[in-house]
């Protein structure tokens, strides 16, 4: 019972540390949303970190690099490092400085003034809450799968609870899990907006990059030392040549640096970038970013690599992490602390998603579509009202697609983000991108990963001619289509473009 | 473009050909006795990114979208 206390506790002083920054709330709808422009440098690299990393960041990592060995950190951390902070400097500094002058929170804001359409708002919305649903998934499933591997049966013996959970062999069941989860988030966010996401994300990155730590050096200890664990590893995983289900193709690992793009259409990093307190906050945050990182991943690979010496070869992925701490380390203290990150890990990622969804809904579709006048009051009860909907909608899907496998589902997640980036960097730096444009490139981006999606069964691990990743292809029908259907229109008026470009 | 923006893009090229390292796809080799060479060398690169990012918000900062975004207090805020 020791572990299941200590993520109570841990629980219970994130809720009062979030909802400590109450004290600092305004009242107002603009504090609500933004946290009227006051998130500073480290928060901000706290928030962005924190937001980015999801469950992948300790349990996937760790699974990854037990499926395919060393590739899986060049394949998805360093690349990251590189282009993350990329984004970052190149759309977040921008968007910063367009939405600081014209004054806009939300993505779908700033790409109506840009193409001066609002019919481009209503064909974005949904894609982007598509999008984001199953990055939310990623988090409830993981959280529950981590739950049930935690307290479910070792060996012959039953679970921790089995007189209560039957069903689960006396694993918590993952009903609980979510419920647990949703309601903490959703409480600190419902309370306290941007603010307690922001103080709360800080809190959480800082906890899950501490035990990621703690449990590598937990486990190296228990294998005898760094050179000892790495030695007693399959020498399959020790390189990227594909051998079996490890290693990873050349034309993947050229092709999987499309991924990290989607960073640069994250609606929540859109809605950090267009709302940080000043451009200076960026620097920490672009130069920061791929040392934690670095931090977090390093750790997180060699401990997936370790587990092929000791694990057996079908263990399932997301559970290698918790299986090597339940298995080597055994201190009850321990596993608790580092189950703690890892719901650190994702609950870090749920807030910010939530709080955005629930801005953007309030500010392009509510108010953007009405003549009213709304108080702050009933601003803030809307995106309170479609925050909670958002939430059981994650939670009840969570439970239907239960034993879906939640990565696969991310990479598909990441890759429309990351395949939208040609119309975000067209609006920024090309003054000839029109409106058709802009419909064009969606349409393609959509329909392409569509299509894509579907010939993967909906969700499954997919590449095309021989290794491409299909993000790389969804990107380029994108631009072209961006480029094509610019040059075929007329372009913008001058007064537009004057609006938007320095 | 200016000068430095000019060398920051040919340097983020030449990281991002940096990243493909093909000589190291096969190499089992431990560096420190710990570190296969794989990882240790995308550890590194990892570490150079944050460097390269480093000088980049020095010597290549938009300083001038700063000014531009003190321009207007236009809002539409909420």
């Amino acid at each position: 019972m020791t572990p299941i206390y200590i993520i109570l506790a841990y629980l219970g002083l994130l809720l009062i540390f979030a909802l400590g920054s109450k004290k600092f709330f305004r009242g107002t709808s603009a504090d609500y949303f933004v946290a009227s422009r006051s998130i500073g440098p480290f928060m901000l690299l706290m928030s962005v970190f924190g937001t980015t990393m999801t469950a992948f960041a300790l349990v996937g990592s760790t699974g990854k690099a037990f499926e395919l060995g060393v590739g899986t950190y060049g394949l998805m951390a360093s690349s990251s490092g590189l282009i993350h902070a990329a984004c970052f400097f190149v759309i977040g500094i921008r968007l910063w400085a367009i939405g600081k002058r014209h004054g806009f929170v939300t993505q779908i804001q700033f790409f109506r003034g840009r193409f001066e359409s609002n019919g481009f708002g209503y064909l974005l919305f949904p894609i982007l809450v598509l999008l984001v649903i199953p990055y939310l998934l990623i988090g409830v499933i993981g959280a529950g799968k981590t739950m049930m591997g935690l307290t479910g049966p070792k060996g012959p013996k039953p679970g921790l609870f089995p007189e209560l959970f039957e069903a689960t062999n006396g694993a918590i069941p993952p009903w609980i899990t979510g419920a647990v989860i949703c309601l903490v988030v959703l409480g600190y966010v419902f309370a306290g907006g941007s603010r307690a996401a922001a103080w709360a994300n800080t809190f959480q990155t800082l906890v899950f990059m501490a035990m990621g730590i703690l449990a590598f050096t937990m486990i190296s200890n228990k294998l005898g030392g760094l050179g000892p664990a790495i030695e007693q590893a399959k020498a399959s995983h020790l390189v990227r040549t594909e051998s079996g289900h490890a290693g990873v193709s050349p034309v993947t690992f050229l092709t999987y640096m499309f991924i990290p793009l989607s960073v640069g259409m994250f609606p929540h990093l859109f809605q950090h970038w267009l709302t940080a307190r000043s451009a200076k906050s960026f620097k920490l945050t672009v130069v920061a970013h791929p040392i934690c990182i670095a931090i977090v991943w390093v750790p997180c690979v060699l401990i997936g690599i370790w587990a092929t010496g000791v694990l057996p070869p079908d263990a399932t992925p997301g559970a290698v992490l918790a299986k090597m701490i339940g298995i080597l380390v055994k201190d009850p203290v321990i596993v608790g602390l580092v189950t703690a990150g890892i719901l650190a890990a994702i609950m870090s990622s749920l807030d910010s998603q939530f709080l955005c969804l629930g801005t953007m809904f309030t500010n392009d579709i509510v108010l953007h579509g009405s003549k009213r006048q709304f108080s702050d009051k009933q601003i803030m009860f809307i995106a309170r009202g479609f925050i909670v909907g958002i939430v059981a909608l994650t939670y009840l899907l969570s439970l239907l697609l239960f034993d879906k496998n939640v990565f696969d589902l991310a990479v598909w997640c990441f890759s429309g983000f990351a395949a939208l980036t040609p119309l975000v960097l067209a609006a920024l730096y090309w003054r000839r991108a029109t409106k058709a444009g802009a419909y064009a490139s969606v349409i393609a981006t959509a329909g392409s990963w569509f299509i894509f999606f579907a010939m993967s069964g909906f969700g499954g691990e997919f590449t095309v001619f021989g290794g491409i990743m299909p993000v790389a292809i969804c990107w380029l029908a994108g631009a072209v289509a961006m480029i094509g259907v610019s040059l075929a229109t007329k372009p913008p008026s001058a007064e537009s473009v004057a609006r938007f470009f320095p | 473009m200016k000068p430095a923006v000019l060398v920051a893009t040919i340097v983020f090229i030449v990281l991002a050909i940096l990243h493909q390292d093909v000589w190291n796809w096969d190499n089992a080799d431990l560096v420190f006795g710990f570190l296969p060479v794989g990882l240790a060398y995308h550890a590194g690169y990892s570490l150079t990114a944050a460097v390269f990012w480093a000088l980049v918000t020095r010597f290549a900062w938009p300083s001038n979208l700063e000014k531009w975004a003190e321009g207007s207090d236009e809002s539409t805020d909420h």
